[in-house]
């Protein structure tokens, strides 16, 4: 031990450690993330996050309309748990609102409620969950036993207070929709996929191109008769083979090692995997035209990959989270292939169901295909 | 497109922020012609190159390569110019063989295999063709890299200092190459630091600090100075230099070695004053012609001091 510091000048190690200093100092872009990361991980994880998720989208369908159910509604916008969006006419609507996603639950008021509840029959009313992701519906289905507690103290009063004694004037059955034991594993798993290739496509695609440049084997490139377009698209197509070979690695994982149901069809997830690994490869393309040399590459692509995870709703409920974080999620391509990927995996969505989420994924491609092309740099300038 | 000039660019110029890389520069390559591109570390030879070769966006000027327009005809220039980078710039993790194909794939060669072939037997290294090139040794990756542009068999030859770090046999060899090419009406711009190559070229183009400082042949480039020159041999010479430095008619003294190069534009008054230092000493005084390389140093130090690259 004594050896090892056996001649230890300490004006030299000073030395080395303020050279680290400087270059440290030059380096914009680590600063910025020294600085920036901490920031943005507290705001992420301190506002965004709730693990008491609020506020989801709930649709009504309704074959009867009183005073009772309209305080069945009211109670249910009271415990913040459930926010109203509307109403909707059928089963069959609630039923493809709750497999693209657009409501988080749906509940059924059956004809005949009102004067069910009247004669103390203690008619049912039918709650439907998307219980995809556990953690987003937990909560909620926690507070909906107060909603009939709550009928009784309001309208069954007077004459009707025999009704409100006891037993609660009518139950709430809740019927967990696409994943009814409610497993974590379900939800996270295939989420996984998601966060996987965004990772991987954003990394390979941004050091591919940076390679070039730091090792001065772009000039060599640009100086030979090849368009930049077939640079480009060159040396996208490999990355998007490793893409596909890495979803085909986590899919068989998914059934064969975590067992997760698989509802869907394995063409419309190749198809969803190829537009979302497109859209990443874009965003790879692009980062590597702004970044200057591949650590550069790296830490761009972490600060594109952390509001991936965390405002995607891989992380936690997107329904939960507050209006500018779903802002921002909105803009991110994992949030709809989060979507996708779980309609596919446990709601068995087909063409149509998944459409509202295919869209935004293309036009994310083609936007950020445009910017890629603009920014790309046919000179050394 | 056969006749005319095989570089014909006038007034380039290009900024990288502030600093001024290319100054309004002009010059005229003829075909079949080696022309020498010289200048000081941080001149502008490189920039000038890329943007001959339409890898660097001119801020102003403009031109021609082969008579296409080095601004609207890139991707014909790139096709028929051979252009070698300073640094090496082909792919460490690929073999030589796999390097040179993947460039004559890029050329959209006919007959790529033979090409390849030939231009590893060229270089002799027939049985280290799978050799990874990051493994070549630093002349060796410089005559690799020279072989890969000369591959698509260009009608001009850009070359940025193709035999840095080359041993003096294998540039022998380059040399008599890039003739043999030049009688075969190819034309080459090749930009270097030694002046045995700069003897070797038809024409010679001087640049400092961006701005072209004297151009023509070697014999041309030396008489526009007016320069006559002594040279001195003897001992103690460095001490003699620094003595002479400001002496009436000695406006520039160099150090080779054995002899000490002592040049100024008044032949006469050089002449006395050379006369009288050598006369108490044991000096041998002997007039010479001006060697490209005082004319070099001269030119360097007569022109605005080098602002350094922070300017
Ligand atoms: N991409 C760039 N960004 C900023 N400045 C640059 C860039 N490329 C070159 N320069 C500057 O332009 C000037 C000319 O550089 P250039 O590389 O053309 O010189 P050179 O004559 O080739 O030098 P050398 O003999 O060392 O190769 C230098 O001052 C250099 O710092
Ligand atoms: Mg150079």
């Amino acid at each position: 031990m004594m050896r090892l510091f056996l001649g230890f000048s300490v004006s030299r190690w000073w030395s080395i450690i303020l050279k680290e200093f400087l270059q440290l100092r030059r380096d914009r872009l680590t600063f910025a993330m020294i600085i920036g990361i901490p920031i943005v991980q507290l705001t992420l994880f301190g506002y965004a996050i709730n693990n008491d998720p609020k506020h989801m989208p709930t649709a009504i369908i309704s074959a009867d309309h009183s005073e009772i159910t309209r305080t069945v509604i009211a109670a249910m916008k009271m415990s913040e748990y459930f926010e109203i969006i509307g109403e909707l006419p059928d089963e069959e609507a609630g039923r493809s609102a709750l497999a693209q996603g657009r409501v988080q639950f749906v509940l059924n008021i059956p004809p005949g409620f009102t004067r069910n509840v009247l004669r103390g029959e203690r008619p049912a009313l039918l709650l439907e969950a998307d219980a995809t992701d556990p953690t987003a519906t937990a909560m909620a289905l926690g507070a909906v036993t107060q909603i009939a507690r709550s009928v009784s103290a309001k309208d069954l009063t007077g004459p009707l207070a025999h009704l409100a004694g006891g037993r609660d004037p009518f139950e709430v059955r809740v019927h967990r929709l696409y994943n009814p034991e409610g497993i974590t594993r379900y939800n996270i798993v295939p989420g996984l996929m998601g966060v996987i290739l965004t990772l991987m496509m954003v990394l390979m695609t941004g050091l591919a191109i940076t390679r070039e440049r730091e090792r001065g084997t772009m000039e060599n490139l640009l100086a030979m008769p090849v368009k930049p377009i077939e640079v480009m698209t060159g040396k996208i197509v490999p990355y998007i083979a490793i893409g596909l070979t890495q979803a085909t690695i986590i899919l068989l994982a998914a059934l064969l090692l975590f067992r997760i149901p698989f509802a869907g069809s394995i063409i419309m997830l190749y198809c969803a995997t190829l537009l979302f690994v497109a859209a990443n490869l874009t965003v790879g393309i692009t980062l590597s035209s702004l970044a200057r040399n591949q650590l550069q590459a790296m830490q761009m692509t972490m600060f594109y990959f952390l509001p991936n995870m965390l405002l995607s709703g891989f992380m936690f409920p997107f329904q939960g989270m507050p209006q500018w974080a779903q802002c921002v999620g909105n803009l991110l391509p994992l949030t709809y292939f989060n979507r996708l990927i779980r309609g596919i995996f446990l709601k068995g969505n087909g063409f149509w169901d998944l459409w509202p989420n295919l869209w935004p994924l293309m036009i994310f491609t083609l936007v950020v295909m445009t910017i890629a092309i603009r920014f790309y740099r046919k000179t050394l300038d | 497109m056969s006749d005319g000039y095989a570089i014909d660019v006038r007034n380039l110029s290009k900024r990288f922020g502030p600093k001024i890389a290319v100054d309004n520069i002009s010059l005229q390559v003829a075909r079949g012609e080696i022309f020498g591109f010289l200048g000081p570390n941080g001149s502008g030879k490189t920039t000038t190159i890329r943007m001959m070769c339409g890898l660097l966006n001119p801020d102003g000027g403009s031109g021609t390569c082969l008579g296409y327009d080095i601004i609207r005809d890139r991707e014909l220039i790139k096709r028929h110019v051979g252009y070698m980078t300073q640094k090496f710039s082909f792919w460490e993790d690929l073999t030589i063989r796999e390097n040179l194909d993947f460039v004559a794939r890029m050329y959209d060669m006919p007959n790529r295999r033979e090409a390849v072939d030939e231009a590893i037997q060229g270089l002799g290294l027939t049985d280290r063709a799978v050799q990874l090139a990051g493994a070549l040794s630093g002349g060796w990756k410089q005559r690799l890299a020279l072989a890969a542009c000369m591959l698509h068999n260009p009608q001009l030859l850009l070359l940025d200092e193709p035999t840095a770090g080359v041993d003096p046999a294998a540039r022998r060899d380059f040399w008599e190459e890039l003739h043999r090419l030049s009688a075969l009406g190819i034309s080459v711009l090749v930009s270097t630091h030694y002046m045995d190559e700069a003897e070797r070229c038809h024409k010679l183009a001087y640049i400092f600090n961006g701005k072209l400082l004297a151009h023509g042949s070697s014999r041309e480039v030396v008489a526009s100075q007016g320069l006559s020159s002594w040279a001195i041999h003897g001992e103690n010479l460095s001490g003699l230099s620094e003595a002479l430095r400001d002496q009436p008619g000695v406006e520039q003294t160099v150090l080779f070695g054995t002899a000490l190069h002592v040049s100024g534009k008044d032949q006469e008054l050089l002449e006395r004053t050379l006369q009288t230092a050598v006369a108490d000493r044991s000096l041998r005084l002997e007039k010479m012609d001006t060697t490209l390389e005082d004319v070099f140093i001269y030119l360097m130090s007569r022109s605005t001091p080098m602002d350094g690259d922070a300017s």
